[in-house]
């Protein structure tokens, strides 16, 4: 383009629409490809997907897939894999219904002590991968063996949760604070409106700072559509959610909270803390980062912790949702969150990865759960239904790739 | 390869093309060496050709038009004027250090080395191929290579214990490696967050970045030293090896050290980029800093140290000053045998 000159190229004022468009790509196509499978099963359900109560029951029935795929997304950039989340889900399970139903343990306390098993289970297969330098691969997949067989042991038939306050984690909402306006929440609609305006300003703020540095932001026309759109898809599920709910109670449901606060902390842990960097490091050159100084051991260790906490988590929230723990809790979750993963554009081969991405991918993975089930498909046919997906996604983002390089 | 391996490389080529009729491509940066084996060169800048040059016993190779075509504007000299700082306090020194090989702890890789280097002082490391100088920087740096390690470190004069990399860092030293793209950088992440990456604590509040004053450093550096960029927040797989070398280079200047070793610094890089960096390294020098280089290429140790230790079989064998510079004397250095000590 240029010719050679004495003077340095003048750089643009703005990148070009497709320019933006075509560097961004993947992040769009996710997310362009998770309305699109919404749009279909909207359809192909006779509009039962997105209606209030069906919708709200989406996400308290696959908040573990987001839960897990938190975990799973950080242990994946940093090249492991945890193949016993299922298990340690069921056991963690088994041990919080037995604390609460047979020792008499107050809920709440059930739920702390639960957590505290899963950080604990953490350490131990963070031990045996950072510390003996037996692969992820090997020591989650012991651990699948050896939690579920443990879950097997000390939950034995079925343990059904009586407490209300337990159950109700999985299926309440927030109280409506605020009353009803109409037929919908009101604390709904004003949370929704302040997400909108939240998504505009960070949007502008960043847009911003990226002109201050003296770069080229992207065209105000992509900034603006941004925003449109996100605000079109928030008002949407704030409208959805806002009529959601039975004669008590309705709006914003408690598992919704609790992956709202999860999402956050752990995006704000990857991308602006000191740790998320080692993460990154560890995964794209693990010998540049022994070399500038990384405890690459102890960044593996707290991954897998990380790992067990939040297995625990969903633990409590699948517990609450099915009101009995039993053996065969959290069968194949693994292959969830790891699916959930790579459809949301973490690489293969480690170093590459966003928490956005996987809750995305974890989202698609719902909708077709959700959705087959609606239409009442066969789960044998789900299963091969989603691998095709997780196939077909990860396809997608090879082939894209070999075609820009 | 050092000199005499080159010499049978080309030896090699030059029986293939009389006897066979074989032609042969050579990319290279070594201009000697081009000089001595080439018929025919074809010269290429930024992807395109920029020239061609016939070379016959009549016309021989003319280094200067040559660098003139590659970097695009006359180089008078392949390494910038540069006096010698006169030296400061001692900052690193390295008492009897002796390291056996990770696997077979019965050899011997570095055996009982001393060296030293001065505030102000560029000191060379030179030897052949195998001779342990890139073991002794890696097990000085941290422990880094090596089993069964013993001796002393003195940094500032303080006896010092460096049992991890991390400790090195905090000591004061910095150690940018032989192969950047293996061992210096994240092909995977920007400049900025590569240039980082060894300072991160420094840039933190508490374990939260502080975007700013990470960007403020790297900005720095990446006009100090002239990283040819858009931004820092480009790939830095996609930057060519001079400048990928800067990165490796700002890196370690940004984690404030006293002490530098350079391993193979201008390895992989053209003549035009080798410059900048031996402006760089004296700059750093004239800061006061301990510059160690470890180089192959005995004509750039030659050009820019003040001082050079010949390194032999794991033995530091001699310690040059700049009058003893030539090759022929370091090469004495480099290739002498161990000694069978009777014990």
């Amino acid at each position: 383009m240029s010719t050679a000159n004495a003077t340095p190229v003048k750089k643009n004022k703005n990148t070009g629409v497709l320019e933006t468009l075509a560097n961004n790509s993947k992040q769009y196509g996710i997310v362009g490809a998770l309305v699109v499978i919404v749009l279909v099963f909207e359809f192909l359900t006779k509009g039962v997907l997105l209606k209030p109560n069906s919708f709200v029951s989406l996400i308290q029935q696959n908040a573990y897939v987001i839960i897990l795929a938190i975990g799973m997304v950080m242990v994946i950039i940093a090249t492991h894999i945890d193949l016993s989340v299922g298990s340690i889900v069921a056991f963690v399970g088994g041990i919080c219904a037995i604390l609460m139903e047979r020792q008499g343990v107050n809920w709440m306390l059930a739920i702390l002590i639960s957590l505290v098993v899963g950080l604990i289970i953490g350490c131990w297969q963070g031990f045996w991968v950072a510390y003996v330098g037996i692969p992820g691969f090997i020591t989650t997949l012991a651990g699948m063996l050896i939690f579920r067989g443990l879950a097997t042991v000390i939950v034995g038939e079925s343990v059904p949760i009586t407490s209300p306050q337990f159950r109700g984690i999985a299926r309440n909402y927030l109280p409506n604070i605020l009353g009803w306006w109409g037929p919908f929440d009101g604390l709904t609609i004003v949370v929704g409106i302040i997400c909108i305006a939240l998504f505009a300003w960070s949007q502008l703020r960043r847009r911003a700072k990226v002109a201050k540095a003296g770069l080229s932001p992207e065209p105000m026309a992509i900034t603006v559509t941004k925003i449109v759109v996100a605000a079109l898809l928030i008002g949407f599920v704030t409208y959805l959610l806002a009529l959601s709910g039975n004669a008590d109670q309705g709006g914003i449901p408690i598992m919704l909270v609790i992956l709202a606060v999860l999402v956050l902390i752990y995006n704000f842990i990857l991308t602006k803390t000191v740790f998320g960097r080692h993460v990154y490091a560890v995964g794209g050159n693990r010998k540049a980062a022994i070399l500038s100084g990384i405890n690459t051991k102890r960044v593996d260790f707290t991954l897998f912790v990380h790992m067990g906490f939040l297995s625990a988590v969903a633990a409590i929230c699948v517990l609450s949702r099915l009101s009995s723990a039993t053996a065969q809790a959290g069968m194949e979750f693994e292959m969830d969150a790891i699916a959930s993963c790579f459809i949301g554009g973490t690489a293969v081969t480690g170093g590459i990865g966003t928490i956005p991405g996987a809750v995305v991918g974890a989202l698609v993975m719902g909708v077709i759960n959700q959705g087959l089930s609606i239409m009442g498909v066969d789960t044998a046919v789900v299963k091969t239904i989603k691998g095709l997906v997780l196939l077909g996604a990860v396809a997608v983002d090879i082939l894209t790739k070999r075609k820009k390089g | 390869m050092n000199d005499e391996d080159s010499a049978h490389l080309l030896n090699l080529v030059r029986e293939l093309r009389d006897e066979q009729g074989v032609t042969s491509i050579i990319i290279s940066h070594k201009l000697n060496e081009i000089a001595e084996i080439a018929d025919n060169v074809t010269i290429i800048r930024d992807g395109a050709t920029v020239g061609e040059m016939f070379i016959t016993p009549e016309t021989p190779l003319d280094q200067d038009e040559l660098i003139r075509k590659m970097v695009g504007r006359s180089l008078t000299n392949l390494y910038p004027d540069h006096e010698s700082n006169k030296p400061g306090d001692e900052y690193l020194r390295i008492e009897d250090w002796t390291v056996h090989h990770p696997l077979d702890q019965s050899r011997v890789i570095v055996d009982h080395a001393n060296i030293a280097a001065r505030s102000g002082e560029i000191v060379g490391l030179a030897g052949l191929m195998g001779a342990g100088r890139t073991e002794l920087a890696m097990s000085i740096f941290g422990k880094s290579y090596g089993s069964h390690i013993s001796g002393k470190v003195f940094v500032k004069g303080k006896e010092v214990s460096l049992p991890n990399v991390q400790a090195a860092i905090d000591a004061g030293l910095a150690y940018a490696t032989e192969d950047r793209k293996v061992y210096g950088l994240n092909l995977l992440q920007n400049i900025r967050e590569n240039a980082s990456m060894a300072s991160l604590e420094k840039m933190s509040v508490h374990g939260v970045m502080n975007d700013n004053i990470e960007r403020k450093e790297v900005e720095e550096y990446r006009k100090d030293f002239h990283i040819k960029c858009n931004s820092i927040d480009v790939n830095v797989g996609t930057l060519s090896g001079g400048n990928q070398q800067k990165v490796v280079l700002a890196k370690w200047v940004i984690s404030d050290p006293d002490i530098l070793i350079l391993d193979e610094p201008t390895r992989g890089i053209d003549v035009g980029a080798k410059y900048e960096i031996y402006e760089i390294i004296n700059k750093l020098a004239d800061e006061g800093k301990a510059i160690i280089v470890i180089s192959s290429e005995l004509p750039e140790l030659i050009g820019i140290c003040d001082r050079i230790y010949t390194v032999s079989q794991g033995v530091v064998t001699d310690n040059v000053a700049k009058n003893g510079f030539t090759q022929e004397y370091l090469m004495k250095g480099m290739t002498k045998e161990k000694e069978v000590v009777a014990r």
